[in-house]
């Protein structure tokens, strides 16, 4: 177990350095925020346009819907996007895979350290956006402090799940999966980040008019549904792990540079 | 003057010597990404979600506003609606506007696309070559470096035009919308100035990329959401001139990426100079092919300069082929 802590706070410390690119830390976290901000307002706009040309009285409950999801994305886009790029950097550019997997230990706890500085950030970003989006946007957002646990519960499961996998557009982030045909709704059913939105917006909208399709059940039924598709994608996870490092093994891919 | 000299000074030799580095340099990018046919899931149907994302989120707000409209009250605007007329003139006006700015969404999204190719396999391209050992190679190669920037630019385009077209196609069969393309000629002169100015300066960052070393990573993650948001690759950018105070500066700014110029051209060709009540424009479709043919002209002299200015310094510094600095 020491062995398996030791690596996950070393691949940290390092998926930290590689991420900063070794620049000056204030200089990286400006640059983790302005990113997400930015995609933040990619949708103030979205909204304002169309409100400009097609409902002049605006729909707040709608804008912080979507707000509120776009910022609980920015972990999806940057731990998700970034834990594959663990194995895309480390192989194709540095070409330090295979001293790494040779050593003895975890490749899948070491996959997980490195990811887990990319959180550490997101966290930041998150709240940054959040914040401006209630200071400056007018984004109505509310958390009561018996919330709190449940908040944290869910996070929790929404980040681990994040390793696992995901579809974008099937899982509510920016809007209801009602908009979503029934064999789109059905695929966002059976991911367990659909769930974690979906808890993450009644906890901090609360009253919401937005039609989700999951009106129905209450919050603890949600956070059920997320506990057991959790485990499934988790699952799932290290089971695609596995049967593509055996392939990778066997075909002897694991360190193949193709300088694309 | 020797025979190898004289043959090397020869102006058939050299521009035959760069026309075959072009076509050497795009070869990889054209020839060998469709060797492998998952380049379909990665370039063609995965950057599709996330333009569907935003299509969904016009769908999104389309609906609510269509909602309002039939509600009870029906509001047409700001009050309610008069009579049955004015609700079916307001509901249509809803329809359009959606279109348009679902239509707008899969012209950005085809943009992107070019956009993160100029970032990633251009900008970056250099600086990966120096890292991967090829940089030195093509320092001793005899041909022109423009020609090698050259190679990387038409095979981006290329290659990158296959994930655009998709996007097209997906656009107008899956998600409905509907174009008017009532000037192909001039679309099409706007389409090219815009990729030739925009992988003009992809071809300056690259020399650009080069000097400033390992923070190319950090400069092109940070031009991505910023750009896509400052050029509006996702909404006319016109919007941003309704936002009082830092809205004009921000589209200012983005204006001097050649996309955003070039997608208010395109989507006042394919979907009328009327649409959005021809309130979202920037300009007029003539003046805003004269700004692009002028970036793409600046921005290979730029290219240029900066790429002697990179090999000055090289020889000066003696390591321009230093990996991890």
């Amino acid at each position: 177990m020491s062995t398996y802590w030791r690596t996950f706070k070393t691949a940290a410390w390092l998926g930290w350095e590689m991420d900063s690119n070794w620049t000056e830390p204030w200089l990286f976290v400006l640059y983790s925020v302005i990113k997400p901000v930015a995609g933040a307002f990619i949708l103030v706009l979205m909204y304002i346009v169309f409100v400009a040309i097609g409902r002049p009285q605006g729909d707040p409950d709608a804008f912080s819907y979507m707000y509120v999801g776009n910022s609980f994305f920015i972990f999806v886009a940057s731990v998700l996007f970034g834990t594959f790029q663990v194995i895309q950097s480390d192989r194709e550019w540095y070409q330090t895979i295979r001293y790494v997997y040779i050593s003895p230990i975890s490749y899948y706890v070491y996959i997980l350290g490195r990811a887990a500085s990319k959180i550490a950030v997101s966290v930041f970003a998150v709240a940054i956006t959040l914040v401006f989006g209630v200071m400056f946007l007018g984004v109505r957002l509310h958390l009561a402090l018996t919330d709190v646990p449940l908040f944290l519960v869910s996070t929790a499961l929404g980040l681990s799940v994040l390793l696992a996998g995901l579809f974008y557009v099937f899982c509510g982030v920016l809007f209801p999966l009602s908009v979503l045909p029934n064999w789109g709704q059905a695929v966002g059913r059976a991911i367990p980040l659909t769930y974690w939105f979906d808890i993450t917006r009644r906890l901090l909208t609360e009253g919401s008019t937005v039609n989700t399709t999951l009106g129905g059940y209450d919050a603890p039924t949600i956070l059920l549904f997320l506990v057991v598709s959790s485990v499934g994608f988790f699952g799932l996870s290290v089971l695609i792990y596995k049967i593509g490092e055996y392939f990778a093994r066997k075909a002897g891919k694991i360190d193949m540079t193709t300088s694309y | 003057m020797s025979v190898a000299t004289d043959r090397r000074t020869d102006l058939k030799y050299r521009v035959g010597l760069n026309l075959r580095a072009v076509v050497g340099r795009s070869y990889p990018r054209i020839v060998g990404a469709n060797r492998e046919p998952s380049w379909i899931f990665f370039e063609a149907f995965l950057p599709l979600l996330g333009i569907a994302a935003y299509v969904f989120i016009y769908q999104f707000f389309g609906l609510q506003a269509t909602a309002a409209i039939l509600g009870n009250p029906p509001m047409c605007g700001d009050h309610v609606c008069a009579s049955v007329a004015e609700q079916n003139q307001y509901l249509a006006a809803v329809n359009a506007n959606t279109n348009a700015l679902i239509a707008s969404v899969v012209l950005g999204g085809t943009m992107v696309a070019f956009w993160l190719n100029v970032l990633w396999s251009m900008a970056s391209q250099l600086y990966w070559e120096k890292e991967i050992g090829n940089l030195q190679l093509y320092m001793m190669a005899p041909m022109n470096r423009m020609a090698l920037l050259g190679g990387m630019a038409v095979g981006g385009m290329v290659m990158t035009s296959m994930r655009a077209v998709s996007t097209l196609v997906a656009g107008i069969f899956v998600f409905g919308v509907i174009f008017q393309v009532a000037n192909p000629l001039l679309l099409l002169a706007v389409f090219f100035a815009t990729l030739i100015a925009l992988y003009g300066l992809g071809m300056m960052f690259a020399s650009l990329y080069l000097l400033w070393g390992r923070e190319a990573w950090n400069l092109s993650a940070l031009m991505e959401e910023p750009i896509f948001f400052s050029s509006g690759f996702y909404f006319p950018l016109g919007g941003l001139f309704r936002i009082p105070g830092w809205g004009p500066a921000v589209a200012i700014a983005g204006s001097f990426i050649p996309a955003s110029i070039g997608l208010d051209a395109l989507r006042q060709l394919t979907l009328g100079s009327t649409a959005f009540g021809g309130s979202l424009w920037i300009f007029n479709v003539t003046t805003e092919l004269e700004i692009l043919v002028g970036m793409a002209v600046l921005f290979l002299i730029l290219a240029r300069y900066c790429l002697a200015y990179l090999e000055t310094l090289a020889k000066r510094e003696g390591k321009l082929t230093s990996r991890h600095q």
